[in-house]
């Protein structure tokens, strides 16, 4: 009997540790925010209720407002170049590579490589080799003779976001490609057998055949780029300060986010803003939840067309 | 649905040798063998290893670079160095703080990879194979972390970590760590443990094992690979962050490879062969760990993301 009850009780141990983490260090900071941001702050202490004062505030009232539609236009931006290029060139290096062999085996651990370094060493990385004067990049643009190209790529307003993007890109190309070749090898060769016999050119073949059969696959790794790209941070911080300079040309939510939430450094150690910060991190977080709806009903479809 | 994919993954290698054998090797099928065809595949083969060229030259440059000298690095950037020198990395190990990063960074993703098996796959086997009330429920739980990334929660984390006192340790880093990698890591693992048949469960309760030692010597030795995979998924993450430790941690001793390479970039930002050096011992732990397994990290980053 003791025993019984015992056993009946077990998975609650079980559960318990992981329950009780993911609880408090997870969910409750992640639901807290929205509670945070209805509040008035004085530095990291809680003041009185505040009710949409804080929103108010970030969404109308300059700088705030003028900062937080040049940032999310600047995730825009990164997302649909990242987008664009990983359902472009990233599909078709993995079409490609689903040939396999050897040599494209070898390939993909190249383009793979890059993923498995730090954001932090990637920026720095790439800070160097864009440095205007002794940077490897200008100096390639010069010995190719297109010399009058070369430019301080990362300290130019209209340069340094495509270039932050492009260095990201860099990094971050490998999973989508990854991905993408683990669905195409879900698909059954006898369907492209049989639109080959068919008379099907290849471009036929991938149109009608293996394009819709990828599309959730695709579907999924967009939401993921979303998600990732509209918290991006690392990088710029990295490469461009906190402020995303030249001149905020390259601030992203997550940077706003962080002088906000935690203080700028940059201009004077203005202190943080947890009501603002709370405020920006719940319309970051709205943005996300929109995306993994999306995402679910996503797989959802998959499942039923499988 | 974990495992569906999974095997779905093992059905389909095999659908795929099928027709490789008909076509003898690799390459033009066998209707494609006209010439023009023959010229197409060699222009895309060698488009495709161009791109990886594109791709690893940079990588190529972190390594060369990092054996110059500055004024090699400036004057001959593109060229071998004419003596492979390990000053640079002298430099970087001695006067710097780089062996101290480097033991934090081992330290605390050591720590958290570890628990974060545990605990989720003690949690998993209990969503797995035990049927109670909330069981459903729980499950969707813990999966609804996948999709929201915790740093956007990172304000109330940090001032919940002030009232416990844990700013500036090691623990804020691992509990914050262990809390994030619970959705993925119990997702993964329980799809492996609902595959298990019972009748193992069953002979071993019999033969008088605890509940605790069903689970420890009869079932998690079966999903090892999983576990792994697990500890490979969050290893790699944990190992290269950067956001938490810049905000939890002050104390120059406690900062972790990545903040450290802020601190070191900063000393160090004209002296470039030593910068270099940095980047490269930086990376070097997980780029060597790739280049020996590149296929089951291939497998392993990307398996959330297949299945979930």
């Amino acid at each position: 009997m003791l025993q019984r009850l015992f056993r009946r009780r077990t998975q609650w141990l079980f559960l318990a540790p992981a329950l009780i983490v993911y609880t408090v260090f997870m969910v409750y900071p992640l639901l807290s925010s929205f509670g945070y941001s209805f509040f008035e702050w004085d530095g990291y202490i809680r003041k009185g209720f505040a009710g949409l004062a804080n929103y108010q505030k970030v969404l109308f009232e300059r700088p705030y407002s003028e900062r937080l539609v040049g940032a999310l236009k600047h995730n825009v931006v990164f997302f649909t170049l990242t987008f664009t290029i990983q359902t472009t060139l990233g599909l078709f290096l993995a079409v490609m590579l689903n040939r396999g062999g050897r040599f494209l085996r070898a390939c993909q651990v190249a383009y793979f490589a890059p993923y498995t370094l730090s954001l932090v060493v990637v920026g720095f990385l790439w800070l160097l080799l864009l440095n205007p004067t002794w940077g490897q990049v200008n100096k390639i643009l010069a010995a190719a003779g297109l010399g009058r190209f070369a430019r301080p790529w990362l300290g130019d307003m209209a340069t340094a976001l495509p270039a932050i993007i492009l260095v990201n890109a860099w990094r971050w190309l490998g999973f989508p490609i990854t991905v993408y070749l683990a669905g195409l090898k879900g698909i059954p060769e006898e369907l492209h057998e049989a639109a080959r016999v068919d008379g099907a050119t290849p471009w036929q073949v991938f149109r009608n055949v293996t394009l819709p059969l990828l599309a959730p696959t695709i579907g999924m790794v967009s939401v993921l780029t979303f998600i990732y790209d509209f918290n991006a941070f690392e990088l710029i911080f990295v490469m461009q300060g906190s402020n995303g300079s030249p001149f905020y040309a390259t601030d992203v939510l997550g940077t706003f986010f962080y002088r906000t939430a935690f203080g700028d450094s940059t201009t004077g150690g203005e202190v943080g803003q947890v009501g603002l910060g709370s405020a920006i991190a719940v319309l970051m977080f709205l943005l996300v939840c929109a995306a993994s709806v999306i995402g679910v009903s996503l797989m959802r479809r998959q499942e039923v067309e499988m | 649905m974990t495992v569906n994919a999974a095997t779905a993954g093992a059905d389909s290698s095999k659908a795929f040798k099928a027709p490789k054998a008909a076509r003898a090797s690799r390459g033009p099928k066998p209707f494609k063998a006209s010439k023009a065809q023959g010229l197409g595949l060699w222009a895309l083969h060698s488009f495709i290893g161009l791109y990886a060229l594109v791709v690893s030259y940079p990588l190529f440059l972190m390594v060369i670079t990092a054996f110059k000298t500055t004024r090699e690095i400036f004057f001959a950037p593109f060229a071998l160095p004419s003596k492979w020198s390990l000053a640079n990395f002298a430099v970087v190990w001695q006067r710097a703080e780089f062996p101290v990063y480097m033991k934090n960074s081992l330290l605390v993703t050591g720590t958290s990879v570890t628990l974060i098996a545990c605990i989720a796959s003690l949690a998993a086997y209990a969503l797995a194979r035990y049927r109670f009330r909330g069981n459903a429920a729980l499950y969707v739980y813990f999966l609804a972390g996948l999709m929201v990334p915790i740093r956007l929660g990172v304000l109330p984390l940090f001032l919940l970590m002030r009232d416990l006192g844990l700013l500036d340790t090691h623990y804020s880093l691992v509990l914050t760590y262990v809390a994030s990698g619970m959705p993925m890591s119990v997702f993964i693992l329980t799809g492996f443990f609902r595959a298990l048949p019972q009748e193992l469960e069953f002979a071993a309760r019999i033969d008088g094992c605890t509940e605790f030692q069903v689970f420890y010597r009869v079932m998690l030795p079966l999903v090892r690979p999983a576990l792994a995979t697990v500890m490979l998924i969050n290893f790699v993450p944990l190992w290269n962050d950067f956001f938490f430790p810049l905000i939890f941690l002050r104390s120059d001793s406690l900062k972790t490879i990545p903040l450290g390479m802020t601190v070191f970039f900063g000393q160090y930002e004209t002296d470039w062969g030593v910068v270099f050096a940095g980047m490269l011992l930086a990376s070097v732990p997980l780029l060597v760990l790739y280049l020996l397994m590149s296929q089951q990290f291939i497998k392993g980053l990307t398996a959330g993301a297949v299945k979930g």
